[in-house]
């Protein structure tokens, strides 16, 4: 069964090691590890998403164990984003508030953007960014596309959405 | 052996072209049992008419009709006045009023004659009606060429995939933008750039405004629209973005993720738009290629893909029209 986690760590060495002993131990099999060193909880803590791949039985020894070692787990639980979409935006993409362009899409609670990277050849130039957009479902995932299209419009940046395999 | 006698409306690239593919497929065309026969070519400087059917080889080295133009009739009067059964429309297109192509073609059908056409224009400013003057005059309005080039879309969907239900139709309708974006993806070349080197190597105008717009792609859309799924839509009904805002960044960034930038015109949905393509995927093609996926409910997804544009491979859409249509009959003439 896939399941996500989402954990805190504290920000010093050897943590996210610390994280995926229990996991390693219990036989999960690590899909993907999402580090979000760029946004910090108050407490100065680093958010950390997990998606593993493992008997949902072996769950609470999991979470059990990351909080002996003093591993905040926040959320932990069957897999919700099951959709998953690649698109590209093309302008002033950072001039624009990209945070914002980001937030609106996280704070939905159906879609979140997993992966960033950005392209900027110059100060004055318009500069790319690749983003991948996880939702809870295929309406979720189009009415996340929606908003993009929207802040696209709003923020005068192209969206390069991607073909689907069909209609 | 069926004679069919044609006259030639438009003499620029692709009525070279027409002239050309029908002189060097005498023989083959003999075999179907078909005598095509040129009786008349029209361009903006004369008409050249010879009723016995005029050869190739007299006029192929003449780029307009003027130094061989044996008459001053105008394309209406020679389509009106000539004895022929078939016109072949190739003029300059112009997807505003149509003009003037669409005046040529409602002659011809009005007199009994079938139109075959890489004509765009019209049939975005007038499909219904000149669909319909067609129909009231028992003849046949063809325009595999004004869609994808060489690439059998129209045929391929009206006569092999007779039976299913098309879904919707994706693709890559112009080799413009396709060769532009294909060498900003290989060589990181600005758009400038790549667009200077396609207008170098005759791939886009000197005025590439209809490709790089995507107003080009669009027409096409609104074609396929009206034609496979009788939408009654014109232009204006088709969103439209171009590839201009395309960066060598962008196309570098989708690469690096397993995607290529390509700009797709969507039917049903009425979109021209760049979007991001697999790079596995068959309509990730490069160069000036046009591409075509077909969803249908019984054969899934069918994929085609051809060169875009240039005058033999056009004459050659125009060609397979031709013959469709006299095929079209012997069919009839069995049952």
């Amino acid at each position: 069964m896939r399941l996500s986690m989402e954990l805190e760590l504290q920000d010093v060495p050897g943590q996210l090691l610390l994280a995926l002993q229990p996991i390693k131990n219990a036989r999960g099999n690590i899909i993907s590890v999402v580090h979000h060193r760029d946004r910090k909880t108050p407490r100065g803590t680093v958010p950390v998403r997990l998606i593993v791949e493992m008997d949902r039985s072996k769950l609470e020894g999991v979470k059990k164990e990351l909080e002996r070692s003093g591993i905040v787990v926040v959320r932990a639980g069957e897999e919700r984003f099951i959709e998953e979409v690649s698109v590209i935006l093309v302008g002033h993409v950072l001039d624009s508030d990209l945070g914002d362009t980001v937030s609106r899409i996280d704070s939905t609670g159906y879609a979140e953007v997993m992966d960033l990277s950005l392209s900027m050849p110059g100060v004055d130039e318009p500069s790319s960014a690749y983003m991948k957009i996880r939702a809870t479902g295929k309406k979720e995932m189009q009415r996340a596309l929606e908003i993009l299209r929207e802040v696209g419009a709003q923020k005068k940046l192209l969206v390069i959405e991607p073909v689907e395999d069909d209609l | 052996m069926r004679e069919v006698r044609i006259s030639l409306i438009g003499y620029g690239v692709v009525g070279h072209g027409v002239v050309d593919v029908i002189s060097r497929k005498r023989k083959m065309l003999r075999g179907l049992g078909l005598d095509l026969k040129i009786v008349s070519i029209t361009d903006h400087t004369g008409t050249l008419v010879n009723e016995d059917g005029i050869s190739g080889e007299s006029v192929l080295s003449h780029k307009t009709l003027h130094e061989v133009a044996n008459s001053e009739m105008s394309a209406k009067e020679t389509i009106r006045s000539v004895n022929s059964e078939l016109v072949v429309e190739v003029t300059p297109t112009n997807i505003v009023h149509g003009q003037p192509g669409l005046g040529h073609m409602e002659e011809a059908l009005s007199n009994g004659k079938h139109v075959v056409t890489s004509n765009k224009g019209p049939l975005v400013v007038a499909y219904d009606k000149l669909k319909r003057l067609a129909d009231d005059n028992g003849v046949m309005l063809k325009f595999e060429a004004t869609v994808g080039g060489t690439m059998p879309l129209i045929n391929l969907i009206e006569r092999t995939l007779v039976g299913n239900t098309i879904l919707g139709i994706r693709g890559i309708f112009n080799g413009t933008c396709n060769y532009i974006l294909t060498r900003m993806a290989e060589e990181q070349y600005p758009f400038s750039r790549a667009l200077a080197e396609a207008q170098e190597l005759g791939y886009a105008e000197a005025d590439p405004t209809y490709d790089i717009e995507g107003v080009d792609t669009a027409a096409k859309i609104v074609i396929l629209a009206n034609a496979i799924f009788n939408m009654n839509v014109k232009y204006n009904d088709v969103q439209v973005r171009g590839i201009t805002e395309i960066t060598p960044e962008s196309l570098a960034l989708a690469k690096k993720h397993g995607y290529v930038i390509k700009l797709i015109g969507e039917v049903p949905a009425l979109t021209v738009r760049p979007m991001l393509v697999p790079i596995r995927s068959p309509l990730a093609v490069g160069s000036t290629l046009n591409a075509a996926a077909i969803y249908t409910d019984l054969s899934g997804t069918i994929t085609v893909t051809g060169l875009g544009a240039g005058g033999l491979e056009t004459a050659a859409a125009i060609l397979s029209d031709i013959v469709s249509i006299y095929r079209t009959k012997r069919v009839d003439a069995i049952f």
